[in-house]
């Protein structure tokens, strides 16, 4: 058949639709009276003709309908005329309105939520050019991200799968464009990194391979639109300029277009910088030390055809040759590749576990509202068999009344839907311009684009479709005859009905979000109380940089000192400590410890790793970290005397054995120093508040080569802000220049607690959308059981039933349910939160405190739900309902 | 009327069609004439009848007018289009070599006999 012929029918029909109807409906008629005509003729009279007539041509309605569909253009009628219907009957009941679309806004909305994080965090690629082909390279068995230079030099050059390999590292620096000096985060890039990236200038040039000539050759700044745009007002005089970083000039070639910030999805640089002046931007050149992995990443194009099983089975055979060229260095050198967004593994793994894990149980909302739907669904199905009946025995054929009742569901799906992502676009604004950190411009980008929009609409339909289908087998069983004979008083089955499974299925489902929502709470509340190895209240941090503001060498030590001793004559201070980088700052240095048996210390034979800390002696007061054996350090363990070091127990249990047998023992680093134990303290929280106990030792700071961060423990019982005006004016005293941060030990610890509060957060939030939908689910079911059986509680009530057994009869089923549902729920929550555990720290299931919660929860939850409908049954009055039937 | 048989699924359109292939006719005429060259042996519901000739209208194998019947009422009058005369053709022969086939095997074989 032609198609244009077909669509030109279908457009006319749809369009003259009552002529083409008026012309069909004439023609039956024709046809009646032409029938009758001959009937009369045979001898019956015209009236017994014409009724003869309707009979023999069948079910006129049905023939009717059937004809329209054969006239073509009848879907988008049908589906007019049902939609028609359905707001009509929408209309008419506007609680069963509301009620299902808020609760799809609500589902809908959390999906759309999740879905848009998970899609800006990991599925969405970096905004530079052929994006599919760009990876990052990790190391080892633990993924590792980070590199040393010399590495990423040998793999840079030997490898024959990338179109280049570039490097960076995040650096944090003083910049003085003439007025005032200001931090900043840079990126210190090798050469290529632009040419790599592929990127084009928005302004000026940037900086290539060709401009790196050896130590500090390369004194350039390419900045990124936004901080061009904030701090140098779109000036376009700046290429050319020259300005102070960390007191050297630096000369600003060119801008960055405004849709490239870098490769890392959630840190955005101010400027780049090129790596091989890392002695003027961190203080300190470590390009040289093949040990030393302070790249934070190396990364580059695939080159076209090369597969990733093929590139990493290249880096592979460039790894072997480092292990065996290198061995003191190179310790098991194996690759991988991923995506550079998220820092690799170290950050993208949990990230991505915990992501899907929201996911799903966002995908748990989404089922329970359908649950919950689908019931409210069956009951107004129950509720219409009378109309179903009378429809299906005028004609009309069940397909039909299908149609209609599914394009009642996706009609409330779709309003529902958009209703649910309007609200959480605004969400996500929020989420998308809030700033986490004070001090870190950390980003979380998650502006929902095209594909959320998408997955959104997708739910939406699915879920009307899914809920649509509940009540299809009560249609479709439904008997004209038997229900347009009996009235619609609804049988009380006694049999388990499909509304009962929803309603146990929605309540199991709410309670484990419930559950796991307590068991982060609970994580979360004991994380902020355990014990981290230091005492965060009353203590301040006063952090600096002395190589931002000029200091090298040996000026370092005697500075640290100078502003101890400063700090100590402060009023109200008690003790003062210093430490180069306080534990829970953003991860911790770790290195490589031996026994003091190895004759020849290479990282393949290292005993383990050891987080770091060199501080002066003061720091354990500062800390209130506990002394367990032996001493603290002192001002005389310097340069002149032997190394020692304090080590935690955890330390002393892996390399002694015991804390005892500890004191006085000696152990060795990669550089073959032996190092005597002279204290042991307690372990504490180093890297992460989820970490297992990790060994750590500390060094004197007066041992140790001058350290690039300075950071002041101040403890002292003193108002915070005062104290942190008088320390300001003390450290100006000593040095107008020296930039300082300071804030509370708390302050400095959300970064460390941020990933655990999100996760509280977002898990409650589920939580809190469970349970209301719990809520609405045991309502509607209570209520309309109630509804249902008002006659019979009348009945029960007239023939001397007492209140409680009004109630067992009235809600007796909807509080088992709700007991089997509950129990159910508490079960696989508890299964379920066995992943959590690994996000949240010190999330366990069981926990009696969270048991008693859950139960407690619900069973409030169940009261709250079934008030309304038991007073409603407590009230029934037996007069009124036998009067009015 | 008791020993009219049931029409095949799918073959009221070649009815109408061959009911048509002889002259215009309105659809109770259709009815009539299809009742006519099959003997009466048919059992066909009347209002069965406008569904499949709306169907044969919109393939474009009939074509439909208004006029005035033999005892002076309006009603719709329908031809055969130019395709509906081939896809008779065709249906015909196919339907031929169907009935031939079936015919010849459920008659009595030699060796039942």
């Amino acid at each position: 058949m032609k198609l244009l012929a077909w669509i030109r029918s279908v457009a006319a029909k749809f369009f003259r639709r009552s002529q083409v109807a008026d012309e069909m409906e004439a023609e039956l008629r024709s046809h009646l009276l032409l029938r009758a005509d001959d009937l009369e003729r045979s001898g019956l009279d015209r009236a017994e003709a014409e009724r003869r007539a309707r009979i023999e041509f069948g079910g006129y309605e049905r023939y009717r309908e059937e004809s329209h569909e054969a006239l073509g253009g009848n879907f988008l009628e049908t589906f007019v005329q049902d939609l028609r219907f359905s707001l009509r009957m929408l209309r008419k009941s506007p609680g069963f309105a509301i009620a299902a679309v808020l609760t799809l806004a609500l589902a809908i909305g959390a999906n759309a939520v999740v879905f848009s994080v998970m899609n800006a965090l990991i599925l969405r690629q970096a905004n530079v050019p052929q994006a599919d082909s760009l990876y990052a390279i990790e190391r080892g068995r633990d993924k590792a991200i980070n590199h040393s230079y010399p590495d990423y030099l040998d793999l840079r050059d030997r490898n024959r799968s990338f179109d280049g390999l570039a490097a960076y590292n995040v650096a944090a620096v003083g910049l003085d464009t003439g007025d005032n000096p200001s931090g900043a985060w840079i990126f210190e890039v090798t050469g290529n990194y632009f040419d790599v990236l592929r990127v084009q200038p928005y302004l000026g040039r940037y900086f290539h391979g060709s401009d790196e000539g050896g130590p500090n050759s390369a004194p350039y700044i390419v900045l990124t639109y936004a901080f061009w745009h904030s701090h140098f007002q779109d000036d376009r005089g700046v290429v050319g300029r020259t300005v102070r970083l960390n007191k050297h000039p630096f000369i600003i070639l060119g801008v960055a277009p405004p849709e490239f910030k870098g490769t890392l999805t959630f840190l955005f640089p101010d400027f780049w910088v090129p790596i091989v002046n890392q002695e003027q931007v961190e203080g300190l050149n470590v390009l040289n030390q093949r040990g030393n992995r302070g790249i934070l990443m190396v990364f580059g194009h695939l080159k076209a055809g090369v597969t990733r099983v093929q590139a990493i089975s290249d880096l592979n055979s460039i790894g072997a040759w480092l292990e065996k060229t290198y061995p003191k260095d190179d310790g098991r050198m194996n690759f991988y590749l991923t995506r550079p967004g998220l820092a690799g593994d170290w950050l993208g793994g949990p990230m991505q576990g915990f992501l899907t894990g929201l996911m799903l149980l966002a995908g748990l909302i989404l089922l329970a509202a359908c649950a919950n739907l689908g019931s409210l669904f069956a009951a107004r199905a129950a509720d219409r068999s009378r109309e179903v009946a009378l429809r299906l025995a005028l004609g009309s054929s069940r397909r039909r009344i299908l149609r209609q009742v599914f394009t009642e569901a996706v009609l409330i799906s779709l309003v529902g839907g958009s209703v649910g992502i309007s609200a959480s676009v605004f969400l996500l604004h929020g989420l998308s311009v809030w700033r986490p950190l004070s001090g870190v411009d950390l980003h979380v980008p998650v502006n929902p684009d095209a594909k959320v929009y998408l997955v959104a609409l997708a739910l939406a339909l699915a879920s009307g479709f899914l809920f649509g289908a509940v009540p299809v087998r009560q249609i479709l069983r439904t008997n004209p005859y038997e229900v347009v004979k009996s009235g619609s008083t609804a049988k009380i089955g006694r049999r388990i009905s499909v509304r009962d499974l929803l309603l146990v299925v929605q309540i199991a489902l709410c309670a484990v979000l419930v559950t796991s929502s307590m068991v982060a709470v609970r994580g979360l509340w004991r994380s902020l109380h355990s014990n981290f190895g230091f005492e965060p209240r009353n203590a301040m941090l006063v952090g600096t940089n002395l190589f931002m503001a000029g200091y090298g060498g040996d000026q370092v030590p005697a500075m640290q000192k100078r502003m101890i001793d400063a700090v100590e004559a402060v009023p109200g201070v008690e003790s003062v400590g210093l430490v180069d980088r306080p534990p829970l700052y953003y991860g911790a240095n770790a290195t490589n410890i031996y026994t003091d048996k190895t004759a020849d210390p290479r990282p393949s034979n290292a005993a383990f790793e050891a987080v770091v800390y060199n501080i002066t002696p003061g720091y354990f007061d500062a800390a209130q970290t506990r002394l367990l054996a032996g001493r603290t350090l002192s001002w005389h363990d310097d340069k002149n005397s032997p190394r020692v070091a304090l080590i935690n127990r955890e330390f002393a249990g892996k390399i002694f054995g015991s804390v005892t047998s500890a004191m006085g023992g000696y152990f060795k680093r990669l550089d073959g120093t032996r190092i005597q134990v002279v204290g042991v303290v307690e372990d504490g929280k180093y890297g992460s508040l989820t970490e297992n106990p990790q060994p750590a030792m500390f060094l004197s700071i007066l041992q140790q080569s001058p350290s690039n961060g300075t950071v002041l423990v101040v403890r002292s019982k003193r108002d915070p802000q005062q104290l942190a005006a008088a320390l300001t004016s003390t450290l100006r005293n000593l040095d107008a220049g020296l930039p300082a941060d300071i804030q509370t030990w708390n302050q400095e610890l959300d970064g460390a607690l941020l990933a655990s509060r999100m996760a509280t957060v977002s898990l409650g939030v589920l939580g809190m959308m469970g349970a209301m939908l719990s809520i609405t689910g045991i309502f509607g079911m209570a209520a309309y059981s109630v509804s249902k059986r008002l006659r019979e509680l009348g009945i029960r009530v007239a023939l001397g039933a007492q209140r409680k057994e009004v109630l067992q009869a009235a809600l007796g089923r909807a509080v088992k349910l709700l007991a089997f549902g509950s129990a159910a729920g508490l079960v696989l929550g508890i299964l379920a939160s066995r992943v959590l555990a690994s996000i949240v720290y010190q999330a366990t299931p069981r926990d009696p405190l969270v048991l008693a919660g859950v139960v407690l929860v619900m069973l409030l939850l169940g009261l709250v739900a079934t008030w309304i409908p038991a007073q409603r049954a407590l009230s029934v009055d037996p007069m009124m309902l036998l009067r009015e039937e | 009327m008791t020993d009219q048989a049931q029409l095949l699924p799918g073959t009221l359109d070649l009815l109408i069609l061959r009911a048509v292939s002889l002259g215009p006719l309105h659809g109770y005429g259709v009815l009539l004439r299809i009742g006519q060259i099959s003997g009466n042996a048919l059992l066909i519901e009347q209002g069965a009848l406008y569904p499949g000739l709306f169907r044969l209208v919109r393939q474009g194998l009939l074509k439909a007018s208004w006029g005035t019947s033999e005892n002076n009422r309006r009603a719709k009058f329908y031809e055969l289009t130019t395709a509906g005369r081939k896809r008779l053709r065709e249906e015909t022969d196919s339907w031929n070599r169907l009935a031939t086939a079936i015919g010849s095997a459920l008659a009595p074989q030699p060796e039942e006999v």
